[in-house]
């Protein structure tokens, strides 16, 4: 009973004063709103990068150069060239018969080289790779074909482009048989590999990428006589712990190494990738819900500073309600219903701002191409609630305190 | 047994202390005031008639000397039994009216049963606030909001919620101060009714007119009762 008609009262405050109460409003609309927004931009764009990750094939192992710890990034990260991963490392495990459920095993040199044709000269990512490529890579060829396992072996000038590539290049002739300049030498147009979904990594992205077989990449273009890394299909997820195993195995004895924290090569499965992926977004997520609660605490400062402004316009209404019998936990309550009401008011706007605000970037970014998923959690909003009622808390106690300890007798004199 | 007087105070005194300077506001003032009384507490502004009335309505506490409230001493209540005798036992009305601003007559007469710590039911409820009402001629008002009636009806819906409760004294502190003299004159014959019914009245003020509807008159003048007669 007591309840409701405090809440009536607040109500009839509120529409009492209606710009400034949209004012008061508005600090914690604007920080629920962001809350929301961000959780559900971050959520998003987690989904859309481990998607992409997992899109490279959940069932893959890759084989780089150096020791790395297990979590952490491939030794190359740190722009440190390592000559430790050879082709006959590669020959080496794709010929043994001992690893389970191996179903393709391919070896990649990346590079940046210059691609031109008539009057086009563009720098274009090199991917140097063997016949496998396509069942690794889990693509498909839109146009002639790709590589065989007798090109793996030779030292062929040709050429397979990305989907973009073709286009820019060749734009409505068939570029089958046709000639393209990479660096000083000719390659021969074999094949054009299907239009693959946007990737947030370049450096993933085929579409943008041409693709010759890896001696050819070796030799010709890059002059190096090692691997960036191997990457091996496993038939079924479950057999990778055991592949992985056995793969270090082999290559330990290829490199003649028995103290394994001497190991100069890595193996890292997907699901490894993913996790530190998880962690590392994770940090990214929770600092922006950090930044976004700062709002929420302005906005509870801007409620605590009306209601105090309130306070004293109605200190006469005050003295009245006491000398009619309502004592200081009364007004207490009152008041401090009044601040979590406006807070509560704002966190539902605010949830409903943030919804619509969210879906529109969920629109908007779908409509850019990327496959962006439309994610609120219950989470983030039972958080908003849960922030605003004891923002409103927090910022209401002190003036309605302050309201409650008026003396009667003083507050019907004030003028 | 003999029945223990409505109010008793003896020597009862009031000083403020305004940043060290002590003002002497009420000096040992005694009296007694049975039920039913109709009392005015007249004299010239400054002269501590309201500091006299917010200590008999458990408004403000007293600096010396004591207040026996229905044989009780005032002294041993706590801030929130003040609060329920404030509520129960004694209803104010004020010269500026005092009603929540956008607020219907109706639940600005429900205000003090809101704050009634004894549970009451909805029905019941109703039943003291139509009495009220008609107790000041105004039950064909309960729906307008506070702010569209005359000062007149204003006055007569504080009177209505000073009643609600029953309570055993009105305090009216000059209660037709902001009103011309015929809604003033309503506004006295109602309190006239009132007491005539069995309510105790107090009444501050310093229109001698206004004096004339009492029965007995306490003058107070520079903090002392210099007078107490009744007529």
């Amino acid at each position: 009973m007591y309840l409701l008609n405090a809440l009536k009262f607040s109500q009839k405050n509120l529409l009492a004063n209606k710009t400034r109460s949209f004012l008061t409003i508005l600090g914690i609309i604007i920080g629920v709103a962001s809350v929301i927004i961000i959780m559900a931009i971050g959520n998003s764009a987690q989904r859309l990068i481990l998607k992409q990750v997992e899109g490279i094939g959940s069932n893959l192992i890759a084989v780089t150069p150096g020791a790395s710890k297990e979590n952490g990034p491939p030794a190359s990260i740190y722009g440190i060239v390592i000559k430790t991963l050879t082709n006959d490392d590669l020959e080496t495990i794709k010929k043994s018969e001992s690893i389970q459920g191996l179903s393709a095993i391919a070896g990649y040199n990346n590079g940046t080289v210059s691609v031109s044709r008539k009057n086009r000269d563009e720098n274009l990512s090199l991917i140097g790779t063997t016949s496998s490529y396509l069942e690794i890579a889990d693509t498909k060829i839109s146009q002639g074909r790709f590589f065989s396992e007798k090109d793996d072996r030779s030292l062929d000038k040709i050429v397979v482009l990305g989907h973009t590539i073709a286009k820019d290049f060749f734009g409505n002739e068939n570029p089958i048989n046709q000639k393209i300049k990479i660096k000083k030498y000719y390659f021969r147009v074999i094949g054009v590999l299907e239009e693959e979904g946007t990737s947030a990594f370049g450096a993933l992205n085929q579409n943008d990428s041409v693709l010759i077989p890896l001696k050819t990449a070796q030799k010709l273009i890059l002059g190096v006589n090692y691997l960036n890394f191997i990457r091996i299909k496993i038939a079924n997820p479950n057999q990778i712990n055991l592949a992985k195993k056995q793969i270090t195995q082999i290559l330990r004895a290829e490199h003649d190494i028995d103290d394994p924290s001497k190991d100069d090569f890595a193996i890292k499965d997907q699901a490894m990738a993913l996790k530190t992926l998880e962690k590392v977004t994770d940090i990214i997520r929770y600092f922006l819900l950090a930044v976004a609660s700062v709002s929420l605490l302005v906005g509870g400062i801007g409620i605590m500073n009306i209601m105090l402004i309130s306070v004293n316009q109605r200190i006469k209404e005050v003295g009245l309600r006491k000398s009619i019998g309502a004592n200081n936990k009364d007004i207490l309550t009152q008041f401090l219903i009044e601040a979590i009401f406006v807070s509560l008011i704002g966190g539902l706007i605010g949830i409903l701002l943030g919804f619509i605000i969210s879906f529109l970037i969920f629109i908007v970014v779908n409509y850019l191409g990327y496959d962006w998923e439309f994610l609120i959690s219950i989470f983030s909003i039972v958080v908003a609630v849960v922030i605003s009622v004891t923002v409103g808390i927090i910022f209401g106690v002190y003036p309605a305190r302050k309201a409650s300890r008026i003396s009667p007798m003083e507050a019907l004199h004030y003028e | 047994m003999k029945q223990p007087k409505l109010i008793q105070i003896k020597n009862l005194a009031k000083t403020y202390n305004n940043d060290g300077v002590e003002t002497k506001a009420l000096k040992n003032a005694t009296f007694e005031i049975e039920p039913g009384e109709f009392i005015a507490i007249m004299g010239p502004s400054g002269s501590g008639k309201s500091t006299l009335m917010q200590m008999l309505g458990f408004l403000d506490k007293q600096t010396a000397g004591d207040y026996f409230f229905k044989g009780k001493n005032v002294k041993n209540y706590s801030d929130d039994e003040l609060s329920d005798i404030r509520n129960q036992e004694v209803g104010f009305v004020f010269q500026a009216f005092n009603l929540l601003p956008r607020t219907s007559v109706y639940e600005n007469v429900e205000l003090p049963l809101l704050y009634n710590t004894q549970k009451n039911n909805k029905k019941e409820n109703n039943l003291k606030i139509d009495n009220a009402l008609k107790a000041v001629g105004l039950e064909h008002r309960v729906d307008h909001l506070s702010n569209q009636i005359s000062g007149g009806q204003k006055q007569r819906v504080a009177i209505a919620r000073a009643l609600v409760n029953n309570p055993s004294i009105i305090f009216a502190d000059e209660p037709t101060g902001n009103l011309d003299s015929k809604s003033g004159e309503a506004i006295m014959k109602i309190f006239e009714k009132l007491n005539k019914a069995g309510k105790t009245i107090i009444l501050v003020t310093h229109e001698e007119s206004i004096a004339e509807y009492a029965r007995r008159i306490i003058q107070v003048g520079d903090g002392k009762i210099t007078k107490d007669q009744r007529i």
